[in-house]
């Protein structure tokens, strides 16, 4: 299996090297092929990682907790990639629209790459290092469309997120700290001995260690109140990029918080570390569900969701019984294919209304034979609704909330759900079920006629709603068996 | 909710100030970290973006100076290293970059000797530098309360690089043009480096080096993004940045 794990930290990396090079259609094709590759290198790890952790190369570590998020992300960078084709525009030879292109897959591949590496790093400064390289190739990615929001918007994230990491690490130092009175001044920072040694840690380093991580990584998770650039740059990005920051990297960084959780968890008990996640669950949560509820937007919209459902995350982990971690890992991978389905479906909305704002869409279900429906399921499964994957997860976060009597946060979750819920589905009525043409129309011209943009945009969307129905109706049981191995590692001290 | 108070440890401040006096390698290490927080303060109220620069410059050599310091009296090589590429990077290349990019945005300023950014800031001058004492004097002595002992280096310097982090927050969310936001950011990273000799001054060097590396790509990216900022709006200001409310 280390050749697996090695090739998925090259294949992404070489693809962006070679589509910069290639022409822009050649190039996309090789990003397309390099993400369907990277998900089936991920599903090869499926069955050892189901068994055991398993370390490669001195750096790299696999085990169930990392290929769950790999699995997330390389899902969303296969679907993306296919995505993209019909996104981009093409172009010829060196014009703008060709540099564009090139721009984008290098940068495109060199994210997914460094979001793959992430969940690899046996380390937790690599770990660090790699959500680093997240934040500055994902802050150039936002501001490629070049335009007043996106500049303001990639300057805003790189500054908040960087910030935020800085103060990750300092608790990554502390971490060091406490591994070093233990386990001597020369250990790697290396996750599993620290993990094993975690009952002899100092109690005040390790709990310094996991507020900071939790704040520190949490900018990038978009907890509040740390969260100010999340919106932002989520509207001003180009879509596919919005829909792997959504899914990928939000998630990718709340695997980080989760190592430290596992280590404070073995170090303190459960119930500080919980109580921390409980706090910053609740507050986000509450923000996001009440800033649902009047969005001019849709893609601010649908990232004030993502900030929804990682609050949902925090909750469900806070729960501590095992069947709310399984419904938390659950609603990561369910997570990022709805809100991956909805960001593409906002970019065809994009394409073919020509604007951001949800006056100006208006009839989407008439005009958009498949895109249309695709996005209503989306958003859909996205507000929770059966049978999709996020119905799962959410009941079974709830769940396990009631059944370790934590019926008050439990009940907050499912209000604040609901009022979620109403922002979503309210906003969605107006864009899709409302007559064509009675909105504000944006821009003047002819009117807008029933069709696709393009069917590589909608493929990828079927293909994720298609996943999002087996996570709901009936997960595989290779999937099952990885995610209680998983759930056993976090909770082992449950 | 459940938040115990932290341990009430015996004053660790009172154990870092011994009843005789502090010997040569203590007292250094203590005076280089004072330093580095005094340059920090020099930041928020130096105007010009050309000394700004060349006070990062400064405090970085601080930093290479110490762990130099800390190498030799601890017997720490990897140290030696350290401070080695702490000079190239942060003494030497990340100030050309910056000063480079100053020349190509501002060519008349850069003339006259740097960009004027005086009075950029929301508070004024004096409250500002009064809100930063305050929150380095909290750093100080909650660092003080946690209790950490560290055989590398004094644990007060521990306590001033806290509050070089909380007094260079103060810097990037006073000021209002993004050279000095960005050089905030770095200077933070300095605090954050100040800390890791104190607890982390064993680190594996190879760490040492991916995080280094990290602040390069990072400067890097800063610049280009600096260099879109400034072509679209013909200005290193933030002030204009108001559409995008979070």
């Amino acid at each position: 299996m280390g050749v697996v794990a090695a090739l998925l930290l090259i294949v992404p990396f070489l693809a962006g090297l070679a589509s910069f090079a290639a022409p822009p259609r050649v190039g996309q094709a090789i990003t397309a092929v390099s993400g369907v590759a990277s998900f089936g290198l991920v599903l090869a790890l499926i069955p050892d990682a189901s068994q055991r952790a398993a370390s490669y190369f001195g750096f790299v570590r696999v085990d169930a907790l990392s290929v769950v998020f790999l699995l997330a992300t390389s899902f969303l960078y296969a679907t993306v990639a296919i995505y993209s084709i019909g996104y981009l525009p093409g172009g010829h030879g060196h014009d703008a629209s060709a540099r564009y292109t090139r721009r984008f897959s290098l940068g495109l591949n060199l994210f997914a790459w460094s979001m793959l590496a992430a969940p690899l790093m046996s380390n937790l400064a690599l770990l660090w290092v790699a959500i680093e390289v997240t934040t500055v190739i994902s802050a150039l990615l936002v501001a490629i469309e070049g335009t007043d929001g996106a500049a303001e918007a990639a300057w805003k994230y790189i500054l908040i997120a960087s910030a935020g990491l800085s103060i990750a690490l300092l608790g990554t130092i502390f971490m060091y700290y406490a591994g070093a009175q233990v386990l001597g001044p020369h250990y790697s920072m290396a996750f599993a001995p620290v993990l094993a040694s975690a009952r002899h840690l100092a109690v005040t380093p390790v709990r310094m260690a996991f507020v900071l991580a939790v704040l520190g990584f949490g900018t990038k998770v978009g907890l509040f109140p740390v969260h100010t650039w999340l919106p932002d740059a989520h509207s001003e990005a180009p879509t596919p990029v919005s829909a792997l920051l959504s899914g990928s990297l939000l998630a990718v960084s709340f695997y980080a918080i989760l190592r430290y959780y596992q280590i404070a968890v073995a170090s303190l008990g459960p119930r500080f570390p919980r109580d921390v996640l409980l706090v910053f669950g609740v507050a986000t949560l509450l923000l996001a569900a009440l800033y649902l509820l009047d969005q001019r937007d849709y893609k601010r919209l649908l990232a004030y969701s993502s900030m929804e459902h990682m609050g949902i995350l925090a909750i469900g982990v806070s729960f501590g019984a095992p069947i709310a971690l399984a419904g938390v890992l659950l609603h990561v991978l369910a997570h990022a294919a709805a809100k991956g389905n909805a960001f593409m479906g906002s970019g065809v909305l994009l394409r073919k209304f020509g604007s951001k704002e949800m006056k100006g869409v208006r009839g989407g279900l008439d005009l958009l034979p498949w895109s249309g429906p695709l996005f209503l399921a989306a958003v859909l499964a996205l507000c929770a609704m059966p049978p999709f994957g996020l119905f799962r997860s959410e009941f079974e976060i709830v769940t396990g909330g009631l059944a370790t009597s934590h019926n008050g946060p439990a009940v907050i979750l499912v209000i604040l759900v609901t009022v979620a819920f109403l922002g979503l589905t309210l906003s969605a009525n107006r864009m899709l079920l409302s007559r064509p043409g009675s909105g504000e129309p944006a821009e003047l011209g002819e009117p807008l006629t029933r069709g696709e943009p393009s069917v590589w945009m909608v493929v990828p969307v079927a293909v994720g709603l298609i996943a999002l129905l087996v996570l709901g109706l009936h997960p595989p049981g290779e999937l099952t068996g990885l995610l209680a191995r998983a759930v056993a590692q976090l909770g082992s001290r449950a | 909710m459940y938040l115990a108070p932290f341990p009430l440890a015996p004053f660790p401040l009172a154990q870092a100030l011994p009843t005789q006096a502090p010997g040569v390698f203590t007292g250094g290490a203590n005076v280089i970290a004072v330093l580095i927080l005094l340059a920090e303060f020099g930041m928020l109220r130096q105007a010009l973006l050309r000394d700004h620069i060349r006070l990062y410059m400064a405090q970085s050599a601080l930093i290479a100076i110490l762990a130099v310091i800390v190498a030799a009296a601890r017997h720490i090589p990897d140290l030696y290293v350290l401070a080695a590429l702490t000079v190239a990077l942060k003494v030497i290349v990340i100030p050309l970059l910056l000063r480079r990019l100053l020349r190509e945005t501002d060519p008349v300023g850069a003339a006259a000797g740097g960009a004027d950014i005086a009075g950029s800031g929301g508070l004024g001058e004096a409250s500002t530098v009064l809100l930063a004492i305050v929150v380095a004097a909290f750093g100080f002595f909650a660092a003080s309360r946690l209790g950490i002992r560290s055989d590398a280096a004094p644990v007060t310097a521990l306590s001033v690089s806290l509050s070089v982090v909380l007094v260079a927050f103060v810097l990037m969310i006073h000021r209002r043009d993004v050279v000095s936001q960005a050089i905030g950011l770095f200077s933070l990273e300095n605090g954050i480096s100040l800390a890791a000799l104190v607890v982390a001054a064993s680190l594996p060097l190879i760490l040492e080096v991916a995080l280094l590396f990290d602040l390069l790509l990072a400067v890097v990216v800063f610049g280009l993004l600096i260099r879109i900022h400034h072509g679209r709006g013909r200005s290193l200001s933030t002030a204009d940045l108001t559409r995008l409310r979070g």
